[in-house]
């Protein structure tokens, strides 16, 4: 299972004297940022959505470490997440409203140590083999503990699942963490702490060796290293951060349930993570902040969000197979040779019929379902707040023109666009 | 005893001849194109909603002929427009893009056909009982499930093994540009294998519908077990797919009659304290209770153990 | 669909505000269950139901002069997701959420309700719950912000071993249930009230199996003939209770089945092509057909608006008319003035217009229970199931206090 990807991590500072800030200053926006956002963001719903957010963070770049870095393609991932989560949850329930001097802040340990422990058992198991066994054996753990949950009821809490009050830890600082933004801001913190510790593995030799073994296994087992080790060593590692990700959201939620570690929560962090882009370590945190958001938002605007979704991944497995994060990427070398304003009138000039294009497929799709699945709201709808009768042929024509014409113009431009990218990128090679 | 023994072993061939049924195709692609097919559930459904609207229009047996023949042409479309165009990046965004596919179909049929089980029924023709033993009546539709399945199993055996077109798709896998300098359409050849394996997803569909669900979620449902079958038998291997699919059908079935747990073997757990409580329910569960777990179990131990499956030739 | 143009907003803007402001002093019920997916067709039935109500209730003035408005969140049936869409729900001004698919999403809601009020002392969220039957939830978890309106587990496995109690023929039972928590539930109770009730009717067989994992149920009906029961027990629901049923008819089992949920989506089609008439018994708070003549004219009137899926869930319609009484008595929309106006309430429920109540202790209501088989129907029954030509046969009702069980709900009352 060869992946033709480039890895995007800057080189490692070979400047001596590079100076602190251009050292951590990026660290350093990231934390103001992440301080500033509830005062931008500030309704309850917000602050939610971005705890959420953080915790699909840290679970999306934990999966990068398998699938970017190392080549290993799980389905299910979901499982060190649960269990870190389960755990955590079970460790606040223990020393709840003791005088255990823990406080809540150091929780998220427990599932980093749970996700360890069972990142090393399965990871013995199924780091043995690559490529698809590896995918069919995670599979099969996945299915396995899932399904252990069901019958271990008392251990994982039934349908219902283990609730927590993160209320009851002992309180530090006047701390209680009730309110909603004091956990956003122990999430903003974590999350900080874990990205920037994958980050910093990325760059270590046993990160580039991860790369190697997703590129090149056979001529990492020439130059002596067992690829198997590594393999282990990077399943287990990602197993930890995606416990340190379960513990969060069980301090997030309050509740642990056995569909958290179910075949969906493992699917979903596949989708974030390819969509966001798999070979640039930004790229999961992007996937991880739309996915979340589309999830929770898109389904108030169509009921059919999942088509939607399903098309969008699979335009990003075609079209875009670095994700979000390599478009921008290809981005960065005109921003440093200032040609980005040469491209961006034809970046404009394609995305307005691709937008047409979408409105007219989307039109079609929002038309079929008003009249194959809702009937009983009858024919008459709103569409951009345009009053129609799907019933009648004009919309229909309509909408196939859009599509049409919008999909014809939008592959033209692109063309243009493409044109426009490889002139600008030529002007930096001349002298 | 011996009667629920006979009656378990009719059990599980007639269920291990129709998860054969359905993974057939699966084993199909894989062994010819190196591609594992995700989305193979989801032109199950395909077939069977297929076969449930054609059926009502035009009869069963018209059902059992268009329905695969459309999803072939399904198939086919996607294979060209998309898979072929994702293939260059790599096998992961070859399984990521089937992965997509679930979710784009799941969809559409929920459209066109709703969230709600259809009313596809076993065809007059075939409504009545085969046989009775110990006071049990097998429908002839079983029968014609288990028949279906075999000719299909000898009819890809000989395909594959002893004709021409058989050698070149095989060939056209481990050495695509050798093919096509001898002239053969190697992109041609692989849409092909990929339309004739979809269209083996449609048969079972068009079969397995009237005798279990068919509705929306059917794909989804089905779950993994289709991958345990062609993975256990060996990735690619055919035989192996064919002789995991009995075992699987003969374990499961036999597990379910057995209540046995580890409490009775063993008394009572032996553990005391805090720990037991939780463990309880794992010491008291019983063979029966797990027996649709067991797959899952048999993937894990020999993928571990035998790598390359029952049957498999080689450990890609 | 209406604001698909919020897409390009949304990607824009993290808070996503609704973009039409409503009235500030509407009647505002959050609706939070599956509206995407699978689990969506019976999501979407219950909002179609919601939104009947509210327009019935609005053409006639609305409650106490407010409008009644639905807003319906989709949860995808994840107890996670739902947390969050509740506080979504929050934010635009609900005070009422109303949902009913799944225990694990409805313990999720309970306790964050519970958390939430508690934390927030001036927010008053109630959760009324149609449908999610864990005992737990009305038990050792009860809340109250939280109010049952469906019979919970033991409500309903005591109402059927009061009608099986009468049933002589009855002699050899088996249980089988799906492998989870609802499912033991359901077996234990089941165990335990026979023993009492029916000392000497045997159970033969107490089988569970994974939920949603089987395809072929040959070898458990291979069981069931060996085990020799006359009556078979489950709480199977969906794709589980289909294949269950339809493997039962294809092997030629001769037992009577006695089911929580055979009258759920797909249950009537398969019992239909099992071609097992008069053997497949449910228990439930009503069905069509019981010749009461408010519930006939509803059920027609929504039948005409919604000719897809004319299914009539009686629990939400009880939940609705006693959340309506409730606020009318208390002549405020705010959970913390309409509770204690719910808490012991009497109400003549929606199916046959029986008596039942809302116990203040745990929050669970108490209604008639109907014991139905599922067969053809008689030609003054008008109300068939899934377009399959039989319908829901009454043969047997359990007034509400003859379904009465104890709780070991505390329940903690704010002040």
């Amino acid at each position: 299972m060869s992946q033709k990807t480039d890895m995007k991590i800057p080189a490692l500072p070979s400047d001596k004297r590079s100076s602190f800030l251009a050292r951590f200053g990026i660290w350093i926006v990231a934390a103001i940022v992440l301080a500033g956002l509830p005062y931008v963001f500030s309704s309850g719903l917000a602050v939610s959505t971005m705890c959420m957010m953080g915790t699909m963070i840290i679970f999306a770049l934990s999966y990068n470490m398998l699938l970017g870095q190392t080549g290993l393609l799980s389905f299910g991932h979901a499982v060190f997440f649960g269990l870190g989560g389960f755990l955590t949850a079970w460790a606040m329930n223990a020393v709840a409203g003791t005088s255990s001097p823990v406080p809540l802040f150091l929780f998220p340990i427990m599932g980093g140590f749970t996700g360890l422990v069972f990142g090393i058992i399965f990871g013995a198991v199924s780091t043995k083999r690559s490529g698809t066994a590896f995918a069919m054996i995670t599979l099969g753990i996945a299915e396995l503990v899932s399904s252990s949950a069901l019958i271990l009821r008392h251990f994982f809490g039934g349908e219902e699942g283990i609730t927590l009050d993160r209320t009851d830890m002992v309180q530090v600082l006047g701390l209680s963490f009730g309110p909603q933004i004091q956990v956003y801001y122990l999430i903003a913190v974590w999350c900080l702490i874990s990205v920037a510790a994958m980050y910093a593995i990325t760059c270590t030799p046993f990160g580039r060796i991860c790369n190697a073994v997703r590129d090149n296994p056979e001529r990492v087992r020439f130059i002596g290293y067992n690829t198997q080790t590594v393999r282990f060593m990077a399943f287990s590692l990602s197993g930890l951060f995606a416990g340190i990700g379960g513990g969060l959201a069980a301090i997030n939620f309050e509740i642990m349930n056995s569909a958290q570690m179910g075949v969906g929560e493992s699917g979903a962090v596949i989708l974030m993570t390819y969509i966001g882009g798999i070979g640039n370590f930004a790229g999961p945190i992007i996937g991880a902040i739309v996915v979340t958001y589309l999830q929770l938002m898109l389904s108030d605007v169509t009921d059919v969000w999942q088509l939607y979704f399903g098309l969008l991944f699979i335009g990003m497995v075609m079209y875009a197979p670095r994700g979000l994060a390599g478009l921008l990427a290809l981005q960065q070398p005109l921003l440093q040779t200032r040609q980005l304003h040469h491209v961006a009138p034809y970046y404009i000039l394609a995305l307005l019929p691709g937008l047409v294009a979408i409105s007219g497929l989307s039109m079609v799709i929002e038309m079929t379902y008003q009249l194959a699945v809702k009937t009983a709201a009858g024919p008459a709808m709103v569409f951009f707040y345009i009053p129609f009768n799907a019933n009648s042929p004009l919309p229909w024509i309509i909408a196939v023109i859009l599509f049409a014409v919008g999909t014809w113009l939008f592959l033209r431009a692109a063309r243009l666009a493409g044109d426009a990218y490889s002139q600008a990128l030529a002007w930096r090679k001349l002298p | 005893m011996f009667e629920i023994l006979f009656i378990s072993t009719i059990n599980g061939v007639l269920y291990g001849m129709l998860l054969f049924l359905m993974a057939s195709g699966l084993t199909v692609i894989f062994s010819m194109m190196g591609v594992l097919n995700l989305a193979h559930a989801s032109f199950y459904m395909l077939g069977a909603f297929f076969g449930f609207e054609i059926t009502l229009h035009m009869g069963f047996w018209a059902g059992l002929v268009f329905a695969p023949l459309i999803v072939a042409g399904i198939g086919m479309v996607v294979e060209r427009y998309g898979l072929r165009h994702v293939h260059r990046h790599g096998h992961v965004a070859e399984l990521l893009f089937t992965f997509g596919l679930t979710f784009v179909i799941q969809e559409v049929v929920e459209m066109v056909w709703g969230k709600l089980p259809v009313d596809y029924r076993v065809p007059a023709s075939l409504d009545f009982s085969a046989f009775t033993v110990f006071a049990t009546t097998y429908p002839a539709f079983k029968i014609f499930a288990l028949l279906v399945s075999v000719v299909i199993f000898l009819a890809l055996l000989m395909v594959i093994r002893r004709t021409r077109i058989g050698l070149i798709v095989q060939a056209a896998l481990s050495h695509p540009d050798m093919v096509g300098m001898l002239g053969h359409n190697v992109d041609r050849v692989f849409m092909l294998v990929f339309g004739v394996g979809v269209a083996l997803a449609a048969v079972a569909g068009v079969i397995a519908g009237p005798v279990l669900v068919t509705q929306s979620n059917m794909a989804g449902l089905l779950g993994p077990i289709l991958f345990v079958v062609v993975v256990v038998g060996g990735l690619g291997s055919l035989g192996g797919a064919f002789v995991a699919s009995l075992l699987i059908g003969l374990v499961q079935t036999y597990a379910v009659a057995f209540n046995i747990s580890l409490a009775d073997v063993f008394g009572s757990s032996p553990l005391s304290g805090d720990v037991a409580f939780y463990l309880d329910d794992l010491w008291n569960v019983t063979v029966a209770q797990v027996a649709p777990i067991l797959p899952y179990l048999l993937l894990v131990l020999i993928l571990i153990f035998r790598p390359r499956g029952l049957m498999g030739t080689n450990n890609r | 669909m209406k604001k698909l143009v919020a897409s390009t907003v949304l990607a824009l803007s993290v808070i996503g505000a609704s973009v039409v402001p409503a009235a500030a002093d509407n009647i505002k019920i959050g609706y939070v269950d599956p509206l995407s997916g699978g689990a969506a067709s019976i999501g979407q039935i219950g909002l179609n139901q919601l939104n009947f109500i509210a327009d019935t209730a609005n053409k006639n003035g609305g409650i106490n002069g407010e409008q009644v408005e639905v807003i319906g969140y989709d949860n995808q049936i994840n107890p996670q997701t739902s947390l969050v869409q509740v506080q979504k729900a929050i934010d635009e001004g609900v005070r009422i959420i109303i949902q009913g698919n799944g225990s694990s999403v409805g313990s999720a809601i309970e306790g964050f309700v519970a958390k939430y009020n508690r934390r927030n002392p001036d927010a008053h969220i109630v959760y009324l719950n149609y449908g999610a039957i864990d005992p737990v939830m009305t038990n050792d978890n009860c809340s109250y912000w939280h109010f049952g309106f469906d019979a919970n587990t033991n409500v309903k496995m005591a109402a059927l071993t009061n009608f099986i109690k009468q049933r002589a023929e009855i002699k050899k039972v088996y249980l089988i249930n799906q492998d989870y928590s609802f499912g033991h539930a359901v077996a234990d109770t089941a165990v335990s009230m026979l023993k009492e009730k029916r000392p000497d009717i045997e159970i033969v067989g107490n089988e569970f199996h994974p939920l949603v994992k089987i395809t072929d149920f040959s070898p458990y009906i291979a069981k069931i003939k060996a085990s020799g029961a006359d009556t078979v027990i489950t709480s199977n629901w969906g794709q589980d209770f289909s294949l269950l049923i339809k493997a039962a008819g294809q092997s030629g089992l001769d037992v009577n089945w006695y089911t929580y949920y055979a009258g759920a989506a797909g249950g009537p089609t398969a019992i239909k092509q099992a071609d097992m008439a008069g053997r497949v018994f449910q228990i439930n708070e009503g069905i069509s057909n019981l010749g009461y003549e408010p519930a006939e004219n509803t059920a027609r009137e929504y039948g005409a608006r919604y000719k897809d899926a004319p299914v009539l869930f009686p629990r939400i319609f009880n939940t609705t008319a006693m959340l309506f009484k409730a606020i009318e008595a208390a002549g405020s929309q705010d959970p913390a003035d309409f509770i204690p106006k719910l808490e012991g309430m009497k109400y003549a429920s929606f199916s046959a217009g029986g008596d039942s109540f809302m116990r203040k202790d745990d929050h669970q209501l108490f209604q008639p229970l109907y014991i139905s088989s599922f067969g053809p129907l008689a030609s003054d029954k008008a109300f068939d199931e899934e377009h399959t030509g039989w319908g829901w046969n009454k043969v047997g009702e359990i007034a509400a206090k003859d379904t009465v069980v104890p709780t070991t709900c505390k329940m903690k009352r704010p002040g």
